[in-house]
C-alpha cells in the first residue's frame, strides 16, 4: 500500500488554543477520514469531513472534560453521535486524543474491529458512550444523560450530542427538544450539522426542516449559529454555551453550525453525492494532497 | 385436585405499581419516566412517592424509551411504563437499537396489554407484541399470570440487570398466586402435575388452564399437568421438554396471537428437542373490538372451554399419531 495512505502516530492534547492552532488537528482529521474510508472501502465520506473542524474544537480545545486514558471517568463530559454514520470524525478524534491505538483506524468497518460501521458500545471502543445510527435516537439519549446529571447526580458535567440536518426530519427529535427545553437543560449542547446534504438531495427539496434558528428558538433553545469552518466562530459558539451553562441560564443550547459537506476536499465539497461513498484509492491520494 | 384456589381478584397492573414504590425505597438508583397515563398504568404510586425522581415526558412513547437508554447508560435504573399498543411497537426501533443493543438497563411496563383492555377497542388492545418482543437479543420479557406475580416479576426485573419489558393488564382478573409461591425469571413453574396433556400457559390463560384441568380430570378422566410459563425470554427449555417427555403431548394458551407469541416460542423449543402434537389456544389471526373482558373472552376463544376442546385434540392427535394439516384458524370456537 502507498505509505502516503498509512496513518502517522501524531496524537494532541486538549487544551485552550488559539484559533489558527485548530487548523493543523483538522487536517489531521480529515486525513484519518480518507485513508480509514479507502481502507474499509465503503462508509460516509462527505458529512465527517465536512464537521471535522467543530470536532477539533470540540475535542482539543478544552471544551469537554475527559480523559482518554480513563474512558469511563465519572466525571467527565460525554458526547453522543446521534448521526452514527458520522463515525469516522469520531473514531479519529478518539484516536488522536489517545483514547485506543492510532493504527486500529485501518480497521474501520472490518469483521470483528472495535471500530463498526455505526458506532456499537458492544464492542467496548473506548470513548464510545452509546450506539447510534438509527436517525433521531442519539438526541435523546443524550437528554436522558443531562437529566440524569443535572437532576440525579447533581454536577456540573456536560453533554454534547451532534444530528444531522436531514436528521431532524424524524420527529422524534422535537419530542427531544420539547424535554431539553421543558427540563430546562442548560448542561446540554446539541450540535446540528447544517450542511443542506442528505442522500437524496438538497435537505429543503427532500423535506424542508427550515428555518431552523426560528424552530429551536420556538422550542425554548439558546440558538447560536456558526460558520462551522471558522475556527473563530466555532471557540465563541463553545465558549457561550459553557458560559451559559455555568451560569446555569436554565435553557438547552443549539449550535447550528453552518458547513460544507465533505469540506476541503476539492471534488467532494458540497456534492451530497459524497454522502455515503468512500474515495478509490486515486481520489484518496488526490485528497491526501490537498489536504496539508 | 387444585392447590390454588381463587383468593379474589385484581388487575395486575397494581402488583406493577406497588412493586415499583417497593424498588424506589430499595435504590435511590430506580427512576420512573411518565407518559402522560401514569394514573392508569400505576407509575402514579412511585410519581407520590417520590417526586425528585419522576419526569414526566408527555405524550411521547419514543422519546420516553430513549432519554430511558440515556439515564440507563448514567448508571440509573429507569422505569417506563405505557400502553403495550405504543409502549411495544411504536417504540420498536428504540427497543431494537437505543435499549437492546445498547445493552441498556432499561425496564418496561407494557401495561393495558390483550383482549382485556375491554371498552377501548382493538386499537388500544396489543396482541401482538410478544412476537416482536422475544425476537429482541438482551432482553427478558415476563408476562405475570395475576396480582402478586406481577409485583415479584416486577421486584426481580428491577434488582437484576439488563433491558426488560413486563407485560400487564387493566382489568380485574383472578388472583391465586401466593407469597410463597416461588417465582424466578427463567424457570416456569409446573402449578398442577399431570400425564396426559400438558398445559402451558401465561398471564391470565394460567388460571383458565388450571381451570380446564379441574373439568379435563373431572369429565374426560385426563390428567392435565399446568405450567405457568411466565417468562417468554429467556424461556424454560428443560421444564418445556420434561413436559413433553412426560405427557407427550401439549397445549399453549396465551391473551396474544397465537403467531408468534408464547405458544410458537413453546413451539420452536419442542420442535427442536422432542416433537409432540401441539394445540394454540390464543387469538387466532385477528383484531379484538370493543366489549367486556368476559363477553371478548368469549368471543375470541380465550377460555378455559376453549383449553378443555384444544386439549381433547391434542390427547386424540398423540393416540392417532397422525399428521393433521388442519388451518390453526379452523381450530374450534
Amino acid at each position: 500500500m502507498n505509505e502516503l495512505l498509512k496513518f502517522d502516530e501524531k496524537l494532541f492534547k486538549n487544551q485552550k488554543r488559539k484559533a489558527q492552532e485548530f487548523e493543523e488537528i483538522a487536517i489531521e482529521i480529515r486525513r484519518d477520514i480518507i485513508k480509514m474510508l479507502f481502507q474499509a472501502k465503503s462508509g460516509h465520506s462527505g458529512g465527517p469531513l465536512g464537521i471535522a473542524d467543530i470536532f477539533a474544537v470540540l475535542f482539543f480545545g478544552a471544551y469537554m472534560n475527559y480523559k482518554a486514558e480513563e474512558p469511563s471517568w465519572k466525571e467527565r463530559d460525554r458526547f453522543i453521535l446521534s448521526s452514527g454514520h458520522y463515525c469516522p470524525v469520531l473514531y479519529s478524534a478518539l484516536a488522536r486524543a489517545g483514547f485506543y491505538p492510532v493504527e486500529e483506524m485501518a480497521t474501520l468497518r472490518k469483521f470483528g474491529s472495535r471500530l463498526q460501521g455505526h458506532p456499537g458500545r458492544d464492542m467496548g471502543l473506548p470513548g464510545i458512550e452509546a450506539s447510534t445510527g438509527s436517525l433521531g435516537q442519539g438526541i435523546s439519549i443524550a437528554v436522558g444523560m443531562a437529566i440524569s446529571d443535572k437532576y440525579l447526580d447533581k454536577n456540573e458535567q456536560k453533554v454534547f450530542c451532534l444530528t444531522g440536518d436531514g436528521e431532524l426530519q424524524e420527529g422524534s427529535c422535537w419530542e427531544a427538544a420539547m424535554a431539553a427545553s421543558n427540563y430546562k437543560l442548560d448542561n446540554l449542547c446539541w450540535i446540528v450539522d447544517n450542511n443542506d446534504c442528505q442522500i437524496d438531495g438538497r435537505v429543503q427539496d427532500v423535506m424542508n426542516i427550515y428555518p431552523l434558528d426560528e424552530k429551536f428558538k420556538s422550542f425554548g433553545f439558546n440558538v447560536i449559529v456558526c460558520d462551522g469552518h471558522n475556527f473563530e466562530d466555532i471557540i465563541s459558539a463553545f465558549e457561550q454555551f459553557s458560559n451559559n451553562s455555568k451560569k446555569k441560564i436554565g435553557k438547552p443550547c443549539v449550535i447550528i453550525a453552518e458547513t460544507k459537506m465533505g469540506r476541503a476536499v476539492s471534488f467532494m465539497e458540497d456534492k451530497h453525492q459524497w454522502h455515503g461513498n468512500p474515495p478509490n484509492e486515486e481520489q484518496a491520494l488526490i485528497a491526501l494532497k490537498e489536504l496539508k | 385436585m387444585n392447590q390454588y384456589t381463587l383468593l379474589g381478584k385484581k388487575p395486575t397492573r397494581f402488583g406493577f405499581g406497588e412493586a415499583l414504590v417497593e424498588l424506589g425505597e430499595w435504590s435511590e438508583n430506580v427512576v420512573v419516566l411518565g407518559g402522560d397515563i401514569t394514573g392508569s398504568v400505576l407509575t402514579s404510586f412511585f410519581k407520590e412517592k417520590f417526586p425528585d425522581r419522576f419526569f414526566s415526558i408527555g405524550i411521547a412513547e419514543q422519546n420516553a424509551t430513549t432519554i430511558a437508554a440515556g439515564l440507563a447508560l448514567s448508571g440509573k435504573i429507569p422505569f417506563f411504563s405505557s400502553y403495550s399498543a405504543f409502549a411495544a411497537f411504536r417504540c420498536a426501533d428504540q427497543l431494537r437499537l437505543s435499549v437492546c443493543y445498547n445493552e441498556a438497563n432499561v425496564k418496561i411496563g407494557g401495561g393495558h396489554s390483550g383482549i382485556t383492555v375491554g371498552p377501548d377497542g382493538a386499537t388500544h388492545q396489543s396482541l401482538e407484541e410478544l412476537s416482536f418482543l422475544r425476537s429482541l437479543p438482551n432482553l427478558t420479557l415476563l408476562v405475570p399470570c395475576d396480582y402478586l406475580e406481577a409485583k415479584k416479576a416486577t421486584i426481580a426485573i428491577g434488582k437484576s440487570f439488563g433491558p426488560a419489558y413486563i407485560r400487564f393488564g387493566r382489568s380485574p382478573v383472578p388472583m391465586f398466586t401466593k407469597e410463597e409461591t416461588e417465582f424466578e425469571i427463567g424457570r416456569a413453574n409446573v402449578l398442577r402435575k399431570g400425564s396426559d396433556v400438558a398445559i402451558i400457559a401465561c398471564g391470565i390463560m394460567v388460571w383458565e388452564a388450571l381451570q380446564a384441568a379441574e373439568e379435563l380430570q373431572e369429565k374426560h378422566g385426563i390428567s392435565a399437568m399446568v405450567i405457568n410459563n411466565h417468562t417468554i425470554k429467556p424461556i424454560d427449555v428443560k421444564t418445556i421438554v420434561d413436559a413433553a417427555l412426560e405427557c407427550k403431548t401439549i397445549v399453549t394458551a396465551e391473551e396474544h396471537q397465537i403467531y408468534g407469541g408464547m405458544g410458537s416460542a413453546v413451539a420452536e423449543v419442542i420442535a427442536k428437542n422432542y416433537p409432540v402434537p401441539i394445540e394454540f389456544v390464543g387469538m387466532k389471526d385477528s383484531f379484538g373490538g370493543s366489549g367486556e373482558p368476559e363477553e371478548l373472552m368469549e368471543k375470541f376463544g380465550l377460555t378455559r372451554r376453549e383449553i378443555v376442546l384444544s386439549a381433547l385434540e391434542a390427547v386424540k392427535r398423540k393416540k392417532k399419531n397422525t399428521h393433521s394439516y388442519k388451518n390453526v384458524v379452523d381450530v374450534a370456537v
